[in-house]
Parts: structure tokens; sequence; C-alpha cells
């Protein structure tokens, strides 16, 4: 009788980068609204930290408000990148089910999706933060309240990287749950 | 027709028991199924929707595991290895076809058959002239570019069937690979999984009720409410069918 040798390889990184690169482009337009998600909870997030920031001239809003309004603004974000990203996970059980079956290990599966994640969430909390953050100083600059230019820029990294953080956490917790199924199980999934 | 006696078993089962769900609501599945699958054979499972023939089919397979009893494939214990290990065994001892084809929707024909190559370690030259050869073999090697949306329901069946083949299984394993396909392309695929198992010797199970597939299969197994009730030779198949056609 045939023994099998088990080996313990896998395949090399950018196999992984080419499925969710593929991923991607076939599934562009779901994909566009999947980071519009994120750039909006972005927008709001930078719009809020860019008035933060703002030399206070005049202060019409107390420093807890200002809080408060940051708060909000992070949560609306967190429900909107997850929710986003929930979906993009879980809405392909069967194609995850599919792969285990062709001999994909877990960790394949959940670098897949941390590479369309990390895709996604640049794509979408860069350009995000760039809208919110201008819209913003246009405001501020049309109201005669010009913001500092360095701290604009400040609001901007911040904001995309609170977002790609927020988009990767938000697809590895149900990725690494769908890859971790048994495959009937995640083959019998139909969402 | 050689007796089975002699063969080399590639799977065995030992008092598979599988339950879905716990307390009352618990769903037996599979009720104690002990059996032997030969080396080349051409196997089918029949049964009656519910009957536990899509569980044997995943235990079987490595896809779920058993909660009593134990898989053996190729002698190993399915139950014994890591997810690493199982993921192994999928890629390189095992080829899946599923009723409803399974193919990676984002990815075009070629690709699709060379995605277990890449997983086995091919470099990405040697999986493309390989996969090409596969879908030649089965009768698509000039729609390789297309993707599976692309794709009539036979075609696209073909393309996971060049799949299946991989990465040179053992075990082929069709999960109702007739049932989402009209008469005619359903008896092309049965042909092409025949003349697969005569000329590459590689051992075909498939679930089934399609009665098409018994005309082929060199042995059947019945499950009846999760245990194996009856299992027929060819030569018994040939010999009702002879009674039948004689009286």
């Amino acid at each position: 009788m045939n023994q099998t040798q088990f080996k313990n390889l896998d395949p090399p990184l950018r196999v992984a980068w080419g499925q969710a690169l593929a991923s991607i482009r076939v599934r562009f337009l779901r994909m566009l609204i999947t980071s519009l998600g994120v750039a909006l909870g972005i927008a709001f997030f930078c719009s809020m930290q860019t008035l933060r920031l703002a030399p206070q001239k005049d202060s019409t809003q107390s420093p807890e408000q200002m809080q408060w309004l940051i708060g909000t603004s992070l949560v609306m974000c967190l429900v909107g990148v997850t929710n986003s990203m929930l979906m993009s996970v879980t809405e392909r059980y069967r194609e995850i089910g599919t792969i285990k079956c062709l001999g994909a290990s877990d960790t394949f599966i959940v670098k897949v999706f941390f590479f369309e994640a990390i895709l996604l969430g640049f794509i979408g909390s860069l350009s995000g933060a760039i809208i919110g953050t201008a819209l913003m100083a246009i405001t501020m600059l049309v109201l005669g309240n010009p913001p500092i230019f360095v701290s604009t820029l400040q609001v901007v990294v911040l904001g995309t990287s609170v977002g790609i953080v927020m988009t990767v956490l938000a697809a590895i917790a149900p990725a690494v749950q769908a890859a971790r199924m048994p495959a009937a199980a995640a083959l019998r999934m139909d969402i | 027709m050689s007796s089975v006696a002699d063969k080399e078993v590639v799977v065995r089962t030992v008092d598979v028991v599988k339950q879905y769900g716990e307390g009352e609501a618990a769903v037996r599945a599979l009720n104690g199924v002990t059996c032997e699958i030969f080396n080349g054979e051409y196997l089918s499972i029949m049964g009656p929707s519910g009957s536990g023939k899509s569980t044997l089919f995943n235990m079987i397979g490595g896809l779920d595991k058993p909660n009593e009893g134990s898989v053996f494939v190729n002698s190993v214990d399915i139950a014994q290895l890591t997810a690493k290990e199982l993921a192994f065994l999928r890629c390189h001892t095992i080829g899946y076809i599923f009723q409803t084809f399974n193919l990676i929707t984002v990815r075009t024909a070629l690709e699709n058959v060379t995605l277990p190559m890449l997983f086995a370690g091919l470099t990405p030259d040697e999986a493309e002239e390989r996969g090409m050869k596969l879908l030649t073999t089965v009768g698509l090697g000039h729609r390789f570019h297309h993707r599976p949306s692309e794709l009539s329901g036979g075609q696209q069946q073909r393309v996971a069937i060049a799949r299946s083949l991989a990465n040179n299984p053992s075990i082929i394993l069709a999960d109702e690979p007739t049932g989402n396909l009209d008469l005619k392309t359903g008896q092309e695929i049965i042909d092409l999984l025949r003349s697969l198992n005569q000329e590459r010797g590689v051992t075909i199970i498939s679930a089934t009720h399609d009665h098409k597939m018994l005309d082929v299969s060199d042995r059947i197994f019945h499950i009846r409410d999760g245990v194996l009730a009856l299992v027929e030779t060819r030569d018994e198949l040939d010999r009702s069918k002879a009674t039948a056609s004689g009286s």
C-alpha cells in the first residue's frame, strides 16, 4: 500500500497575491462599493480630526463636544468597515470551501483575504482621508479659519493607517473562522 | 471480470458514525458504515436523498471528520491528521468533482486547473504546461482563457474534471457529477470519467442517483438510512440484467 509522504509546504506568497488580485479585478464593482464604505467612514473621521487640530480662534465647540464627535466618527467608521468586510468574506464561504478541497491550507485562505483587505483598505482609506480632510479644510478656509498644512497631512496619514488597520482586522476575523471550518461545512453554507 | 479479493485497498472506513446537531434534535446521517474501496475501481454510491450518501462522500474525501469510527485513505487515518496534513492529502491524493461544478469564478479555466498545482509547489510555467495538456484531454484546450461564467454546464464540468486530475490523484470523488446536466451532456461526462478510470487507473468514487452511472460502475454501494444496505458487483449487475432482458 502506498503511504502518503507528508511535506509541510505552502505555495509562495505570489499565489495568494494573485488570487487576491484576480478577485478584486473580477469583482471590481463589488469591491468599489466595499472600499467606498471604508472611504466614507474614514472621510468623516478625518474631517473631525481636521476640525480638532484647527487653530482655535473662536471656540464654538467645547473640547468635550469635540471628543464626542471624534468618538462617534470612529464608531461609525468601525461599523461601516466591519460590515463591508464581513459581507465580502461571508458571501464567499463556498469559494473558500472549494479552495480547501483543492488543497489550500488554512493560512493560504487567510493570506488571500489579508492581501485583499490591505489593498481595499489602502485605496478606500487614502481616498476617504484625502476627501474628508480636503472638504473640511476648504470649508474652514472659506469661513476664514485656514487650517495648518502640516496638521492636515498628519490627519491624512492617521486616517489612512486607522482605515487599513480596521479593514484588515475586520476581514481577518471572519476569514480565520471560515478557513478553520471543515471544508464540507464551508461548501454547505449558502448565503 | 477480475476478482476484487487481490486488489489494493485505497479507502477503508470502519464503523463510521456521523451525527449532526446535539441532543434530541440530533440526526445520525451515518450509523456505522464499514467498507473497503479498491484501487482502480469505478464505484457508485447510490441512495435516495437524505440517506447519508453525501455524508459518506464527505468522510471519504476528508472534507469532514466522523464522530465515531475511522476513515483510512491510503492507510492513513484521516482523524489523526493536522489541518496542514489534511490539506496536503486533499491536494495530492484526492480530486473533487461537484454537482454544482464549484469552479473558482474569478479565475479562467486554465487558472482553475493550475491552482492545485501551485499549491503542490509547481512553478507557474510547469503548471501552465500541464494544465493545457489536461484541458486538451477533456476536450477544452481551445477555451482555456474563458472564465466559468462564459462556459456551458458541460464545459464547466469538464474543467472541473481537468482540475480534479491536476496533481495526479489516486482517487477522484465525484458528488453527483451529472446532477445539473442534461442527459446527453451527462452521458458525455460519464464516458469521460470512465475513460479516465480505464486509461489512468484512477479510482473513481461517485455519489449519484443517475442510473446511467450504473452501467459503467464496477461496484455499487446502496446506502439506506445511514447504513450500507447492499453492495453489488459488476458480475451480479450483468447477471440481473441478463435475467431481466431474457424474461
